[in-house]
């Protein structure tokens, strides 16, 4: 049973591996703005181009 | 995407979205309004960024006039604005009020696309700000500026953002300890729980490992996370003076203690899952209590209100200086619409200020050569030139913030810190004397751990919990309409109030929305006339008039011309048509309307077009209802021209002061609270910051949040004035709700203390007990809130 002394250590370790990762997100100002990404991710702007390149060749 | 387009079409200004005029433009086959949102249209049509039109319809702003931007040339000026810059790059942030929907956000991140040299621009949406990053080699921060303005996205660039400090590292500081303790929490919790199950032999050989891992992850929570506590109720005794903070802080000090001392001696589990449950649960109390609004600001002075530079004249040269340099002497050149930025006198001009922000009078006022001009006003009018007698920082403005006459004497004293007193003494009273009967008894033992236990047991955590859930949980169901208050310390004040003042224009009256009628009149081919000449001008109330005339045809105009402030004259259809205010005109006319666009033709005068000042709506039930349970006053800076229409409102014997400047406003607040009266102070302008700042609970009222206002407790937008009555009643009942949860909270740790009298708490049992009653207290809060919201109509 003495695995058990070397999981919890593990287990301990990975919680602060996971607290490290989420000082760092913090520090980058990963939660500063939690809105705008949101709506920034459904711009497109595949279709703009497309329409650029129709533009092009009408001229 | 054409079928939207279709419809709009045919009823409003592709643009704005505002109703398309008779005379509309039609440019690409779409509808505009005016040239403004045809010329911002033009502009991204140029550069291929018509999305902005896809993501959502109208999505545009009216491009107000064209401001001077020269100041942004100055180096000087260019270091105060921007955050950073090397060889290459700047990078500026501007906050720009027009940001609402997702098209702003597509557009102002997309504006390398009308200039390349602007390489990035990243949008915070909730806080209305922009950061752009841009080649100073290529472009200057004027030209970035003036691409925002030709988009309709104006920066607002006060003296303020010059000063603005950031004010969230703190809040940072509290997600790190809320980060911390939950961790720890979390992993101190796991290793309990063999604890709580019972241990099997097995399972023994681990616990001394257990506990040890407990307190070692106490340590941080102790030290680091709970150590304002410490600091805090460590102040508080230095003054004598019990607040929540000093029985939290002994607590939290008893759990640690008892936690090492079991551990190290081996006795038994500690409290070490209660120690650090309590503080992350504490420290979430506070981080829900310091959520404030990003987008508003509370504590706007007057550096927000004034621009961070203005042009001065040196060497019969013009040249843009910032307004913190204007020193005693210089020459300042105002133009039309700019502020007086110091107290100045007149040197050279017609002056004509418009000292509505600063008196509350609503009639510009005539200045004449040599006269003092005070800081705030706004010419109307040609440009003058002043000379600068005291420096921006030392005007008779700015000294309603500078000048320590506000009092403090008036403890802001919340429930919880009048509660904490004798909820210590209480649990004193109680530890010692389980100690004293279990020492009579001569078990030492059981003494020290009854004494620890009662105080672990009786934790005031639920106030520390249920008052900012409640008071946060009541400051959103506000600001969902329309009412923003500054924090909830400021919510139990405006449950304990028992005078209102009011603010006559602007709070109690309203230009905004506010229909435009003619006084004389006009037959309908000078309607079109006037319409023709009004129709070349971009002035707001030019609009308004051909808004209400709305021509089906305009008639070409010759000699056009515009005096800025004053008026148009151009000649339509051979007839020679002028208008404008009244002082302009060129002979005298018998009319009471002072303002107002007035109108001659062939040298007749034919009337007057004047903005209606209502009465905002809901005012007359609002005034009745508050008249029964307040003391009501009146406190205008305007003249006592509308008395009778207030007498009319306000019961007759309703104290009014009329001409009120706004040190005498600030006065008089100050003489009801010498009378102990606890005052709430409604206003909208600078003339009323004083006041707004003195009172108990100072309320500006505004037609649009994100214009100016002055610091004051809450921000109420004008639509909401007529639920006043309803706010008061939910933040009481929200009080009410407080008191309720103190009181089931009290029967938990009766239970808890029964107990601990006896010594025989078993951490299980606080670990225990105290979850099951904070997760009542907060479910009961939330409930009772919203019940109370139903019943107060605020839902």
């Amino acid at each position: 049973m003495n695995i058990l002394y070397f999981l919890i250590g593990c287990s301990v370790l990975v919680a602060l591996i996971f607290l490290g990762a989420f000082f760092w997100a913090l520090k980058n100002g990963q939660h500063d703005d939690v809105y705008t990404p949101s709506v920034r991710i459904l711009f497109d702007d595949e279709v703009k181009t497309e329409k650029n390149d129709t533009n092009h060749i009408s001229d | 995407m054409s079928s939207t387009t279709l419809t709009q079409k045919s009823s409003v200004c592709y643009h704005c979205g505002d109703k398309l005029p008779a005379v509309k433009l039609n440019y690409d086959e779409k509808d505009f309004c005016c040239v403004g949102c045809q010329s911002v249209y033009q502009i991204l049509s140029e550069n291929n960024m018509c999305n902005y039109y896809a993501y959502n319809s109208t999505p545009g702003q009216r491009v107000k006039e064209t401001g001077h931007f020269e100041y942004l040339d100055e180096p000087s000026i260019i270091t105060q604005l921007i955050n950073y810059k090397d060889k290459e790059n700047s990078i500026v942030t501007f906050y720009i009020p027009a940001i609402h929907c997702s098209s702003c956000i597509w557009l102002l991140e997309h504006l390398y696309k009308i200039n390349p040299a602007i390489f990035s621009s990243r949008i915070d949406f909730l806080k209305k700000e922009v950061t752009i990053s841009y080649k100073h080699e290529k472009v200057s921060l004027r030209e970035v500026v003036e691409i925002l303005n030709q988009t309709g996205y104006e920066p607002l660039i006060s003296l303020q953002d010059v000063v603005k400090e950031k004010g969230n590292s703190v809040n940072k500081q509290l997600i790190w300890k809320i980060a911390i303790a939950g961790f720890c929490m979390g992993n101190v919790m796991l290793f309990s729980f063999p604890e709580y199950f019972g241990l099997s032999a097995l399972e023994k050989e681990f616990q001394y490992l257990f506990a040890w891992l407990n307190l070692a992850f106490c340590i941080p929570v102790t030290f680091y996370c709970a150590k304002e506590y410490f600091t805090s109720a460590y102040a508080s005794l230095k003054q004598k003076y019990i607040n929540l903070d000093t029985p939290l802080a002994l607590i939290i000090a008893v759990l640690f203690i008892r936690t090492a001392i079991s551990t190290i001696f081996d006795t038994g589990p500690g409290f070490g899952d209660t120690l650090t449950g309590l503080v992350f649960l504490l420290l979430m109390g506070k981080w829900v209590k310091q959520r404030t609004y990003h987008h508003i600001s509370f504590d706007r002075d007057y550096r927000s209100y004034f621009p961070i530079a203005i042009t001065s004249i040196k060497d019969n040269r013009e040249k843009p200086i910032a307004i913190s340099e204007i020193a005693v002497g210089d020459r300042l050149l105002i133009r039309n619409g700019e502020l007086v930025p110091a107290d100045a006198i007149l040197m050279k001009g017609d002056g004509w200020l418009d000292m509505s922000f600063v008196t509350g009078e609503a009639e510009p006022q005539q200045k004449v050569l040599g006269e003092i001009v005070y800081a705030g006003g706004r010419q109307i009018g040609e440009a003058i030139e002043l000379e600068v007698i005291k420096p921006a920082s030392q005007s008779y403005l700015t000294g309603l913030w500078n000048k320590e006459f506000y009092k403090t004497d008036f403890k802001k004293k919340n429930f919880n810190d009048s509660i904490a007193k004798y909820f210590s003494i209480g649990v004193f009273a109680v530890a010692i004397a389980a100690t004293a009967y279990w020492l009579w008894q001569n078990d030492s033992v059981k003494a020290w751990s009854a004494f620890t236990a009662v105080i672990i047991v009786a934790c005031p955590c639920v106030l520390a919990l249920s008052t900012p859930f409640t008071l946060s949980a009541i400051l959103s169901i506000f600001d969902k309409k329309g009412f923003y208050v500054k924090n909830t310390d400021a919510l139990e004040q405006l449950a304990d109030l028992d005078t209102i003042v009011f603010d006559k224009t602007g709070t109690l009256t309203t230009t905004h929305n506010s229909g435009i009628y003619f006084d004389g009149s006009l037959t309908d081919e000078e309607k079109l006339l006037v319409a023709s000449l009004i129709y070349n001008s971009s002035h707001p109330l030019s609009r308004q008039v051909l808004k209400t005339i709305n021509p089906s045809k305009v008639y070409t105009i010759e000699k056009y011309n515009e005096v800025p402030g004053k008026g148009i004259m151009g000649e339509v259809n051979g007839k020679m048509i002028y208008a404008g205010s009244k002082r302009a005109l060129p002979f005298e006319v018998d009319t009471k309307e002072q303002s107002g666009v007035h109108i001659v033709i062939d040298e007749v005068y034919k009337g007057c077009f004047s903005v209606e000042q209502q009465w905002r709506e809901g005012i007359k039930p609002l005034i009745h209802g508050l008249s029964k349970g307040y003391d009501l006053r009146v406190l205008s800076g305007d003249t006592n021209k509308d008395e009778q229409m207030l007498k009319a409102v306000f019961k007759p014997a309703t104290p009014m002061f009329f001409n009120q400047s706004p040190h005498q406003k600030l006065e008089a607040i100050t003489s009801l609270q010498a009378q102990n009266k606890k005052v709430m102070m409604l206003g909208d302008g600078l003339n009323d910051a004083g006041a707004l700042k003195q009172a108990n609970f100072g309320i500006a009222i505004t037609d649009n949040i994100n214009n100016f206002t002055p610091g004051c407790d809450a921000i109420m937008s004008g639509s909401s004035l007529n639920l006043l009555p309803n706010f008061i009643k939910q933040s009481k009942n929200g009080l009410q709700t407080i008191k309720i949860s103190f009181a089931i909270a009290t029967s938990y740790n009766l239970i808890g203390v029964y107990f601990a009298v006896q010594g025989t708490l078993y951490p299980l049992v606080a670990a225990i007990l105290m979850p099951i009653s904070t997760i009542t207290i907060i479910s009961f809060t939330s409930l009772a809130t919203r019940y109370f919201a139903k019943k107060n109509g605020l839902k």
